[in-house]
């Protein structure tokens, strides 16, 4: 880890450790909501350290909590880190080989991704994504465990506003490519379709119901290619 | 809001959820050895992921069962969101979020 603090330099080290801090803190609202919703402690702990990808496991307490069935929370979760396919293709070279490679392939997230395409160099690029990697799989797992003992001990954790923590994270690392007016009206189009179907759909569903809007996409992308 | 549902289900839904998340993280690098995608698939990919993760955030801040979560956490996330805008860090983003919804809710505001 030390020699990992030492290729980065103190400025990303700062900004890794800061998000990997942040990422424990929406642990905590995890592991709070998960029992809460009446999961035993120890399921957003194990589900955090195995699937370490926040946004599935969300939607996946969120689905069947509300009643949903496993089957549907599998099929969203799944789709969500489908992403995970093109992460794989965008970064170089940083995963290592044999067992260090299955471990740096659980490591992808959109932070570690996000954080090692930033880094010039192949050297300071693996640096960053390990780091950051390494940092997340401590942070997210005993985040949770904290926040399902906060959940178990506080009746009411939204009087904390735990629950408002998770859509601010997904929005803060979404706003970048909303630079991109075609993937913006996209994006919001979906949204749309998503908050006007929550009242009739089971939960899960109207999120991915938002992928209707992709076609207003590929529309504006293909004229653009063809211009 | 304890609800109870059948936990073994829950347990074997999640591990086929770490497993096909693996696989998928798996196939990234796999393929890049192998095939060259089309531009056009990568972006779509890249597109629907930013569209599932959008709805995702619209729902998440604003829905809750099948009605309106309530004003506080939608404005504890325009808060986050207006933050990270501005290009805050990722601990304030989520430390404001939290704060303006549970200051909120201490106000009287649902």
């Amino acid at each position: 880890m030390r020699t990992l603090w030492e290729t980065l330099g103190k400025g990303p080290s700062r900004d890794i450790a800061l998000v990997c801090l942040a990422v424990g803190v929406i642990g905590l609202s995890y592991g709070a909501i998960a029992v809460t919703s009446g999961f035993p402690w120890w399921f957003p702990v194990l589900m955090g350290a195995l699937v370490l990808a926040a946004s599935s496991e969300f939607l996946f307490v969120g689905i069947i909590a509300a009643g949903g069935s496993p089957i549907a929370a599998l099929l969203a979760g799944l789709l969500v880190n489908a992403r995970h396919l093109p992460f794989g293709l965008a970064v170089p070279d940083v995963l290592g080989r044999g067992w260090r490679g299955l471990l740096g392939t659980h490591l992808m997230n959109d932070e570690t991704v996000v954080f090692a395409i930033a880094q010039e160099g192949i050297a300071r690029k693996r640096a960053a994504y390990w780091a950051c990697g390494l940092g997340i799989l401590a942070c997210w797992p005993v985040g949770a465990a904290l926040g399902a003992l906060l959940g178990s001990v506080v009746r009411d954790t939204d009087a904390l506003g735990l629950d408002a923590m998770f859509p601010a994270v997904i929005l803060a690392l979404i706003l970048p490519a909303m630079k991109d007016r075609a993937l913006r009206r996209t994006a919001l189009a979906g949204s749309a379709i998503a908050l006007a179907l929550t009242a009739f759909l089971p939960a899960g569903l109207p999120v991915l119901a938002a992928l209707a809007a992709l076609p207003l996409f590929r529309t504006k992308n293909l004229e653009g290619a063809a211009r | 809001m304890s609800s109870s549902f059948p936990l073994l289900p829950a347990l074997a839904a999640m591990s086929a959820l770490a497993a096909g998340t693996f696989l998928l993280r798996l196939s990234g690098p796999a393929l890049r050895a192998k095939v060259t995608f089309p531009k056009q698939v990568e972006r779509l990919l890249e597109v629907s992921a930013v569209v599932l993760l959008a709805a995702l955030t619209a729902t998440a801040a604003l829905t809750g069962g099948d009605g309106f979560a309530g004003a506080a956490r939608a404005l504890g996330v325009l808060v986050g969101g207006v933050l990270a805008w501005r290009r805050a860090p990722f601990l304030v983003v989520v430390l404001a979020a939290a704060g303006t919804a549970a200051l909120l809710r201490l106000a009287g505001v649902p």
